[in-house]
């Protein structure tokens, strides 16, 4: 794809005003940012600042109290999950969410089910429509799978694994939806150097290459500051910071949230 | 021939997605098709073809519709035979009140009717789940089998809801005998299971397996949960109803609503537990196996009692055949969950090695 | 007194004592599914394998009280081995699975216990006829079993010792622990294993005076096996985690039977005690999924 794809445009997802809350739990505060068209955004922050939750609040798994989420001009506060699905909206999890039971391949497969057009009917007798439409999308999993370098595990069941690689074909998953805006919660977790480059390496081509706009939640500092275009700072359900890396970096409530400092 | 890929490629994507890629597959399955539609009906004997291999086929599908379910899609099911009931009821009143309705429609009419009952207890699965489902099943299990009995219009006001099943013909052929109700009903159950391996490895399939294994993770690439689940259980029921449909009509001819008890429908999960979850090979070896035991157990357990003195009475037989039940359920739980399909599996791959040890 | 009113009366007591029993049977499932997670299917197998042996030995000519210790023992005995032998390789898998391998142990019991003792229906006495009360009757016209009352009491009694043991006792605050979180349990140095073979044991016992209460009111035979499905509609209704919900949802499960099948049953063709229960439980299921006295869990992820 043309390099006119990484140009960051106009904001394509508004957060304003987000509260949420469990019981008495208040997991999210008033929380306000926007994400711009192709931009790398990050979400970062302690333990149980509630990035994930503003993740889950984003593409409709959790139904906030208050405030809105507008997604390429539309607003809404809650919606069933599948809808954020069809407008666009992927998503990886932070402890892999991956269909276990089935090889990297169907995992994949999966994130097409929005495309495909046949009936179930269609697909019993296997003819016409449903083979041309499963040999189409086999075709363009193919591609994600090049990618991603995963061919060498296609068949496998994902269950098999290391961790790493699961990692990837979750991430191949959210891909084979095409979405436009892509939620990456804690990509690289857990990962030694090597294969958190890898991982660096491909968000980076996924937002290069696809022009897809990337929201992520990352610990590794380096690698937020690497990546990101502007970021986002939470603590304890609210925006404490918003801004470039550097921004961010030189930020005291920052810094006093991620040192402490004595109340 | 040995059973190996060597030599055998797949240079497109559409060779790779056939139904049976491998070669030795294919023919194995051929071999198979022409033993049961040539070989058996010419060289069975009665007794085999009505008592043992139609039931055999007959619960298969049944099997087959559960694992659906409960296999691919995950909702366990304990209203197996409920479903079952509502396509044997069904098929009556339809060959009963539309004159000259080709009993195939009949058979197709009562497993959707058995499908829309399917729907109406799937709906508490979209709320609930796991073993509150199960009993929510047993709803259906209970109230299909109330209504049966006492809404006299359904068993066309016969004594005791018992109902026989109508002479009926295909293209002019009578069913009557043993060998045409066994090909009329391996045809149907060849056609189904088809459709289901079929359906298994298309998008249908694989969002079944996406909500069994993760239904958050399904929802957020898109799946519709509530239409999966539903979608689910109404083909499941259909193959439910076409079982029951085939059990009153190929298999007893003369069936009461007790018939389709929840004996019944936990006979069908032993067979999918045993058989293997999640395999369409499975709900066959399944259904062999319980279809078989009790036989094998009559063939063996009298001599055994005669040689060893012990007087093992019939009741002992039925007894030990519930404890080898149960047995082998928990048996197969902890050691292979995927039942006997899996084992059929690995002995395969143990062959493509064969005879090198690596 | 008499009249419509009193009737009405009638029923719903009758019912609500019905409903103990059903409370009785829900009871053992609770503990198990309390301590191990397990929904155990197999109780009413158990229920119908104690009164059996019970029966089986009174008739064989063993004393009342020693058959009663002997059936605790065997009960007790079955339920360490149940633990050890079914549930204990299954540890950590999903509650679907477990839940159907205790499917395959009631179908074993059921087979195991008609294998020893034969498959022939016995009478149980044990000293309480189930006739109305005449001074209950003389003085509000309501016709009430006394063995009704008296399966009340014991179930009373019953729930109020496991209430003590469960709030006073060293294992019932360890059994407690475990019920909240296993892994935290095991942290803290309370030894599962052990735990989880004493709540089988317990359900033993419980499963002992329920098969006697049930056996004696309808005989030892195989139908015991179905006061299984009796409990299960109950369960839903109180919720799997809690003793009370299992006491209040039979209570519901027993008068809400009785009143529909007395006052809706003649407009349907009768016979409806069979669903109704599972009707009404669902129904409660879709506004409520926990069960009444069920903890409402939040998905995370």
């Amino acid at each position: 794809m043309s390099a006119t794809a990484r140009t960051v445009g106009l904001p394509i997802l508004v957060v304003e005003g987000v509260s949420l809350a469990f019981g008495g739990v208040k997991a999210l505060q008033g929380v306000s940012f926007d994400v711009r068209e192709h931009e790398i955004r990050a979400i970062i922050g302690p333990n149980g600042a509630g990035k994930s939750s503003m993740l889950n609040v984003i593409n409709g798994v959790y139904h906030p109290q208050e405030g809105t989420i507008t997604f390429r001009g539309v607003s809404r506060r809650g919606m069933v999950v599948h809808e954020a699905a069809a407008q666009g909206i992927g998503r990886t999890f932070q402890n892999i969410a991956l269909f276990r039971g089935m090889t990297v391949l169907d995992n994949i497969m999966t994130g097409r089910n929005l495309k495909i057009r046949s009936t179930f009917l269609e697909q019993a007798v296997w003819l016409g429509r449903a083979r041309r439409e499963e040999l189409a999308h086999r075709r363009k999993v193919e591609e994600i799978i090049d990618f991603l370098e995963i061919q060498h595990i296609r068949k496998t069941p994902v269950g098999r694994l290391p961790y790493g690689l699961q990692k990837r074909v979750e991430l191949a998953r959210a891909l084979a939806m095409e979405p436009e805006l892509l939620l990456l919660d804690e990509p690289m977790a857990g990962m030694n150097l090597e294969e958190k480059q890898d991982m660096c390496r491909f968000v980076l081509d996924v937002n290069e290459q696809f022009g897809t706009t990337i929201v992520l939640i990352e610990h590794d500092m380096g690698v937020v500051m690497d990546i990101s275009d502007r970021v986002v700072v939470l603590d304890y359900g609210r925006k404490i910071a918003d801004g470039t890396p550097e921004e961010v970096r030189a930020n005291q409530a920052v810094i006093d949230a991620y040192l402490g400092v004595a109340h | 021939m040995l059973y190996r890929e060597a030599g055998q490629f797949r240079a497109t994507y559409a060779e790779d997605q056939q139904i049976f890629p491998l070669r030795q597959d294919r023919i194995g399955i051929a071999a198979v098709l022409v033993l049961a539609f040539v070989v058996i009906p010419l060289a069975g004997n009665q007794y085999w073809l009505s008592a043992i291999l139609t039931p055999f086929l007959i619960f298969a599908l049944a099997a087959l519709g559960l694992n659906i379910l409960t296999g691919y899609a995950g909702q366990l099911s304990l209203g197996t035979a409920a479903f079952m009931a509502v396509g044997a009821f069904a098929t009556y009143n339809f060959v009963l009140r539309v004159p000259g309705i080709p009993i195939l429609a009949a058979f197709a009419l009562a497993g959707i009717c058995a499908a829309l009952v399917g729907i109406a207890f799937g709906l508490p699965s979209l709320r609930i789940k796991g073993f509150y489902l199960a009993v929510a099943t047993l709803a259906a299990q209970f109230f299909v089998l109330w209504a049966i009995q006492r809404i006299g219009w359904i068993t066309n006001y016969s004594a005791s809801g018992v109902i026989t099943a109508q002479n009926y013909s295909i293209l002019g052929i009578p069913i009557e005998t043993p060998v045409s109700k066994y090909v009329l009903t391996l045809s149907i159950v060849t056609v189904l299971a088809l459709l289901a391996k079929n359906l298994a490895r298309s998008e249908t399939g694989r969002a079944f397996m996406a909500v069994r294994d993760m239904d958050v993770a399904a929802s957020v690439i898109g799946i519709p949960l509530m239409r999966t689940k539903l979608l689910a259980f109404a083909i499941s029921s259909f193959y439910c109803g076409v079982a029951g449909a085939l059990y009153a009509y190929t298999y007893l001819g003369t069936v009461e609503p007790e018939a389709f008890n929840l004996d019944l429908s936990f006979r069908i999960l032993f067979m999918i537990i045993i058989g293997g979850v999640g395999s369409v090979l499975g709900s066959f070896l399944g259904a062999a196996f319980i279809v078989l035991l009790p036989i094998v157990l009559n063939y063996v357990v009298p001599p055994i009692s005669e040689a060893t003195g012990i007087e093992i009475s019939h009741a002992i037989i039925s007894n030990l055949e519930l404890m080898v039940f149960g047995g082998l359920i928990i048996f197969f739980l902890i050691v292979e969950p995927h039942g006997l399909a899996r084992l059929w599996q690995i002995g395969k791959e143990k062959l493509r090695l064969w005879p090198f040890p690596h | 007194m008499g009249g419509p009113v009193s009737f009405f009366f009638e029923v719903l007591f009758s019912g609500l004592l019905a409903g103990v029993m059903y409370s009785l049977v829900a009871l053992g499932f609770v503990l198990i599914y309390k301590a191990s997670g397990v929904f155990n299917f197999a109780q009413g197998a158990m229920v119908f394998f104690a009164a059996l042996t019970f029966v089986s030995l009174v008739e064989r000519g063993v004393n009342f009280w020693l058959a009663m210790a002997i059936t605790l023992a065997v009960m007790i005995v079955l339920g360490v081995l149940t633990e050890r032998v079914v549930l204990r390789p299954l540890i950590n898998q999903p509650q679907i699975t477990l839940f159907m391998a205790t499917i395959g142990l009631a179908f074993f019991l059921e087979g195991l216990s008609q294998g020893i003792w034969g498959s022939q229906p016995h009478g149980l006495d044990i000293g309480i006829r189930d006739e109305p009360m005449e001074w209950l009757a003389e003085r509000t016209g309501m016709f009430l079993s006394q063995f009704d009352l008296f399966a009340a009491a014991i179930a009373a009694v019953l729930v109020t010792v496991l209430a003590l043991f469960f709030q006073r006792t060293r294992i019932g605050r360890a059994l407690r622990a475990v019920a909240d979180d296993h892994q935290a349990a095991l942290a803290v140095g309370i030894p599962l294993k052990q735990i989880w073979a004493i709540v089988w044991a317990v359900a033993g016992f419980v499963a002992l005076v329920a098969g006697l209460l049930w056996g004696a009111r309808t005989g030892v035979q195989f139908a015991l096996t179905f006061v299984a499905l009796k409990a299960l509609p109950v369960l839903i209704l109180g919720g799997f985690e809690s003793i009370a919900g299992a006491i209040v949802g039979g209570l519901i499960i027993g008068a809400s039977e009785k009143l529909a099948e007395v006052y809706l049953g003649p407009y349907v063709g009768g016979g409806i005690e069979s669903w109704f229960p599972y009707v009404l439980a669902l129904a409660f299921l879709l506004i409520r999924p926990e069960g009444l006295f069920g903890e409402k869990h939040i998905d995370r992820v």
